[in-house]
């Protein structure tokens, strides 16, 4: 296999500087949240792997189309590849609102709106990955693969404008929402820097993630390849 | 919610947020990180396979061991019938 190249290697570094800069801002250069105190910290990296995650579901969803379109499998790990990494940052988005709810809800879950569309698209593609397991021809696996995440990338924006669409307890820290949601506060110029800083981090993690991921996937197809050649 | 004087001691939460976030992520990076070098060990094992089937192949008949050929099968399928043969013969003996 190729080594990594440098710009990879420069992005990981960079990653890691970043997210130890994100940590900083969320942990100590943020004021604490006068009602919530404390574990209203966890907002700044759920809300950005919630963000990067169903972003992420999307991008799998236009590479699905692209797929049908060229044919080409390359698109087919690039697919995999982003929604294998947005099903972990949305797993961290699930585990971290949870952690952040029993405290301010007095509830470690509840089947609010948002949390049930949320809980229904991580299943949706955790379900993803057991239809690819279940189909041996690769073209067949990848044809339905990318059926499978047009029509699961629908989840993603119902996830996100849940709160805004439906009553919903789940705070809208951006924007209007239900005024009877839990755990809405107004965010300081200081709380909206660690914020934003937070979007960008877990964009570039993502991006350096789904790069590394991406090699991964290519060293498995070749590998695929070389077995069904020694099969025949 | 209330509006208090002083915040509440929610850092226990926060600190264990943070702490699955990163074990999380680690367990993530640990995953891509075998993969790989399995992947990796798999690929250097198929590609010296190939290229091992691929000398076999590149090599002269002549050169080819007897066991590569045809001959060492066609004796070994002649002895089973020379032994049915000659048992054959023996019992005619015995029946004389």
């Amino acid at each position: 296999m190729q080594a990594k190249s440098t710009a990879l290697k420069i992005l990981d570094i960079v990653s890691v500087l970043l997210l130890a800069v994100a940590l900083y801002l969320a942990l100590l250069y943020a004021p604490e949240e006068l009602q919530m105190g404390q574990v209203q910290r966890v907002f700044y990296f759920h809300v950005a792997t919630a963000w990067t995650a169903l972003l992420g579901f999307v991008a799998a969803g236009v590479t699905g189309i692209v797929y049908l379109v060229t044919k080409d499998p390359k698109w087919d790990i690039v697919e995999v590849s982003a929604v294998e990494i947005s099903l972990v940052f949305f797993f961290i988005t699930i585990v971290l609102g949870s952690i952040w709810a029993r405290p301010i809800w007095n509830t470690w879950w509840t089947w609010d709106p948002r949390l049930t569309t949320a809980a229904v698209t991580e299943l949706i593609y955790i379900a993803y990955f057991m239809l690819r397991e279940g189909i041996e021809d690769p073209d067949r696996r990848a044809r339905f693969g990318a059926v499978y995440t047009i029509i699961g990338s629908f989840s993603a924006p119902i996830t996100f404008f849940a709160i805004r669409l439906f009553r919903t307890i789940h705070p809208v820290v951006i924007g209007s929402g239900d005024p009877s949601a839990l755990g809405t506060f107004d965010m300081t110029s200081k709380m909206l820097v660690a914020f934003m800083f937070a979007l960008f981090t877990f964009s570039i993690i993502f991006i350096d993630l789904f790069w590394n991921r991406i090699r991964m996937g290519y060293l498995a197809s070749k590998v695929e390849q070389l077995k069904l050649n020694n099969m025949q | 919610m209330f509006i208090l004087d002083t915040p509440p001691d929610t850092s226990t939460y926060m600190i264990a947020g943070y702490s699955i976030f990163f074990i999380l992520i680690i367990l993530y990076l640990i995953s891509l990180f075998i993969r790989t070098r399995n992947l990796n060990e798999d690929l250097s094992i198929l590609e010296s396979m190939k290229e091992q089937s691929q000398t076999a192949t590149n090599r002269p008949a002549a050169a080819k061991p007897a066991a590569s050929t045809g001959l060492a099968v066609k004796r070994k399928a002649t002895r089973p019938k020379a032994r049915k043969s000659n048992q054959v013969k023996k019992n005619v003996i015995k029946k004389k």
